[in-house]
């Protein structure tokens, strides 16, 4: 013991300050940014979202990749080459950024010698273009290159002195920078948003004029001004604030509280069933893959977030709602040849409580046979499970029943009081009730007996059984239950299609739907509507990151299990022995 | 004196190997009575027969006029037999009250139609079951700590929670795989004191695995000696110390018989 403060109060003067900067970890991480920036580049990244401008004229998307890889690697860089000096860090932070633009300057020099593109096809001359500020080559090579290695060294500095100021500061400052970026991404969205609207000039100002692209350069400093401002402002006061809103709310009786919630939930209802009239038919259609995202996220949510039971074939029971909305509405199943087989012709109303059921059932039969597996076994049956609906619904021996690989036509949309409800504005307010009557038969589930149960059984099955829980009923009541939300989605989804392949049954979509709970945070309710924000709103409004979605996702998931491995929005712990009624020393909170 | 539980010509076997072996015993009701024996000598093992985890090739458990041999553990939990691990098993992402609350399982009755529509069944039990929890949380003195997850709780009150996930179901036997493992000699005496109090105010039969000797001669009316997964002594604590047998299964057959003049001088009260 006395050792060891002795040698903790003793290194920091018997090794002097100049040994302290690790210039090989600057080193070395300023290489692997240089590694990352060359490796979007060749996969085409880069060129890719260079067609959109962050601030018009000024830096694209594409560039802002490379960019933000040098800055992120040179701030860790910074971060990691010196404990103490904050010049060590901010020339450990240099000298990474200057590596990784070595690296970059190398393969701009590589690509001039070597006809890089017989192996890498994104390798365009554009690319270098991009890469080289616009310059001529290879007349303007060395011109090139010193600007690069210049850039690199800049940036590298700044994310130094980033780390060596105080971090209120740096706070400030990123949520500026990440504020221009954001809006920059979507200037395009809210511009489309305000055409036609009375703000549109404003926003002109701000986003630049509808045929430009990206944010105007007066717009993208306010916007930096006006985040740092929120920033230092929540920074500043915003804990108080916070602290001061709670404990008013907690000090109001428990009926004014409900009353309170209650509002605020029916605003937020009210705002979004307004919502579509502003979004347009295109938005709305996008909401619409959302809300049906959610619907599958809350269902999977109890399966995976509530129980425990990792789930892979969840599209399974998507498939089934839509095949049975499909083949009891359908006015003409055909074989595929212009023939009629045969014809149902139910209503959306008369289908859907057949398509809930079947896909509940469906959901209890999986369960029987897997009740005994755990982990990694029953993420296998269940992939296997919704591969073998996709590949009957595709098979030439169901054909004559359900379409085999041509699907189903014809399929009824959804008509109230004569009106159609399939057009992307009408289906969303389908779809919100949908979401808002999932979500609170989730919610309430959430908080009961059942609820509990299921919960138990995620944390330790054997002890559960030996609390007297059924691990029978209550496992196929999760399955069941998640089902039947899966199956609603599918109906509706078939019918807002009115027209259904098996492509549109991939595994890819229980990997979705899984992605997506896992990013908003497991068994949390709100974290699924983050999840299918993030995961399928944002890859829809920019279509250049469809191409590269599989990449990103497979970065977010391991970026959210090495960071935030609870989740965006992780499932909040429901406080029930302290009641505001109740008077009872808070000593643990101390 | 009537028996909570009976036992009788109980046998398990993994394989080869017979962990438990044509075992007879009787626990008398409102007893605390205990079982120990070396390492490997059967006793979690018997304990996982009593509670349903495993299922005896051989031999029936009566507890309390019912058969409970090779029944599903849900199903002994609902006759009234709760049960604590020897290595901590709480539900560790769960809020502490929540723990109690799934304790409590087996004697609520509401299911999903009730939890969706929040029927008037559903409040009043909700409501009861909450203020038993914390009746119960204020019991095992962890009162102000049933909001903690309970992974976040210290050592010691984990093991008393579990004790009190344990009660919720209001059993009628009490099975506690040693329960002090791991407390210091303040925490065990405390948690000692705890568990008689537990039979004399609730009138609960406890069964004890320990390890810890002081603990075991302490409060227990009943020794059962495990060894081999056979019974090679059973009677009161002061019959136990001095049975050579025993000696011998836990120190070798060598240092039996040097103990035993030894042990008769140096007697400890108990």
């Amino acid at each position: 013991m006395a050792v060891e403060t002795l040698s903790k109060t003793k290194a920091p003067s018997a090794v002097p300050a100049t040994m302290d900067f690790n210039w090989k970890t600057a080193g070395r991480i300023g290489f692997i940014g240089g590694i990352l920036a060359v490796l979007v580049s060749v996969i085409g990244m880069v060129e890719t979202f260079d067609g959109r401008d962050i601030i018009g004229g000024v830096i694209s998307m594409g560039q802002t990749v490379v960019v933000a890889l040098i800055f992120a690697t040179a701030f860790m860089a910074a971060d990691r080459s010196s404990k103490t000096s904050p010049l060590f860090h901010i020339l450990g932070g240099g000298l990474s950024g200057l590596i990784s633009a070595v690296m970059l300057a190398l393969f701009v020099w590589v690509s001039q010698l070597v006809n890089l593109r017989e192996i890498f096809v994104n390798v365009s001359p554009s690319l270098i273009a991009i890469l080289t500020f616009d310059k001529e080559l290879p007349a303007e090579l060395s011109a090139a290159v010193i600007q690069l290695l210049l850039t690199g060294l800049v940036l590298g500095v700044v994310a130094g002195v980033l780390r060596a100021a105080p971090i209120k500061i740096r706070n400030i400052i990123f949520s500026g920078m990440l504020w221009v970026v954001a809006i920059g991404l979507l200037g395009e969205l809210i511009r489309t948003l305000v055409t036609g609207r009375a703000i549109e000039d404003q926003v002109a100002w701000v986003l630049g004029g509808r045929l430009e692209k990206g944010l105007s350069v007066n717009g993208a400093v306010s916007i930096f001004i006006f985040a740092s401002l929120l920033s230092f402002i929540s920074q500043t006061f915003g804990a108080r604030i916070g602290k001061e809103v709670q404990t008013r709310r907690a000090a109001l009786p428990a009926t004014t509280q409900r009353i309170l919630n209650g509002v605020i939930l029916l605003v937020v209802f009210l705002v979004l069933w307004q919502l579509p009239q502003y979004l347009g038919l295109y938005l709305s259609d996008v909401a619409n893959t959302v809300g049906l995202y959610i619907l599958m996220g809350l269902g999977l949510n109890i399966v995976v977030g509530f129980a425990g039971l990792l789930d892979l074939g969840y599209v399974a029971f998507f498939a089934i709602g839509a095949y049975v909305m499909g083949v009891a509405t359908s006015s003409a199943v055909g074989d595929g040849r212009g023939q009629i087989l045969f014809s149902l012709n139910w209503t959306f109303w008369e289908a859907l409580p057949l398509a809930i059921l079947v896909a509940l059932f469906a959901g209890i039969l999986l369960g029987i046979p897997v009740l005994k597996m755990r982990g990694d076994y029953l993420a296998i049956v269940t992939l296997g499970f919704g591969e073998i609906i996709r590949i009957m619904a595709l098979s030439d021996y169901l054909k004559p029943n359900i379409g085999g690989a041509q699907g189903i036509v014809g399929i009824q949309p959804i008509i109230l009081a004569g009106q159609n409800l399939s057009n992307p504005i009408s289906l969303f307010h389908v779809v919100l009730i949908a979401c808002v009557i999932v979500g609170f038969v989730a919610w309430r589930l959430r908080d009961s007996r059942v609820g509990r149960a299921w919960k138990a059984i995620r944390e330790d099955e054997d002890v559960a059984a030996a609390m007297g829980i059924n691990l029978v009923s209550t496992k196929l009541l999760a399955f069941g239950a998640g089902a039947a939300f899966s199956g609603l989605a599918g109906a509706i989804f078939a019918s807002k299609l009115t027209s259904i392949q098996p492509g549109s049954f991939s595994f890819i979509v229980s990997i979705n739907i899984l992605a997506l709970i896992i990013i908003g945070g497991m068994g949390s309710i709100p974290g699924v509507l983050v999840g299918a924000l993030a995961l399928v709103a944002l890859p829809e409004l920019l279509r250049e990151f469809a191409e590269f979605r599989l990449l990103v996702y497979g970065v977010v998931l391991v970026m959210m299990m090495l960071y935030k491995p609870e989740g965006l929005l992780p499932e909040e712990t429901h406080k029930a022995e302290l009641h505001e009624d109740e008077n009872i020393p808070a000593e643990s909170h101390a | 004196m009537t028996s909570t539980l009976i036992a009788k010509g109980v046998t398990k076997r993994f394989g080869g190997l017979v962990a438990v072996n044509n075992l007879d015993f009787e626990i008398p009701e409102k007893s605390i009575s205990s079982i120990i024996g070396p390492n490997g000598a059967g006793k979690t093992t018997f304990f996982n027969c009593i509670t349903g985890f495993y299922n005896p090739e051989e031999g029936t458990i009566l507890f309390d006029g019912h058969e409970i041999q090779g029944l599903a553990p849900d199903r002994v939990t609902r006759l009234g037999a709760s049960r604590t691990y020897q290595n901590i098993r709480l539900f560790a992402n769960m809020t502490a009250i929540e723990n109690v609350l799934v304790g409590q399982h087996p004697q609520m009755k509401n299911g999903f139609f009730d939890a969706v529509f929040r029927t008037p069944r559903f409040n009043r039990e909700e409501k009861a079951a909450v203020e038993e929890a914390r009746r119960l949380l204020r019991f095992v003195g962890l009162r102000g700590m049933g909001d903690t997850l309970a992974r976040n709780l210290p050592y010691g009150a984990q093991r008393r929670l579990e004790i009190a996930r344990a009660l919720a179901n209001k059993p009628k036997l009490l099975l506690l795989d040693e329960p002090t493992a791991g407390m210091n000699p303040n925490e065990t005496g405390e948690l000692t004191a705890f568990i008689r109090d537990l039979r004399d105010t609730l009138g609960i039969t406890i069964l004890l695995i320990e390890h810890d000797m002081r603990v075991v001669m302490g409060i227990s009316e009943q020794i059962t000696v495990l060894d081999y997964g056979s019974k090679i002594a059973e009677g009161k604590p002061t019959d136990i110390q001095s049975n050579p047998s025993v000696i011998e299964a836990y120190l070798g057959r060598g240092a039996a018989s040097g103990l035993k003049s030894a042990k008769q001088t140096t007697k400890e009260p108990s």
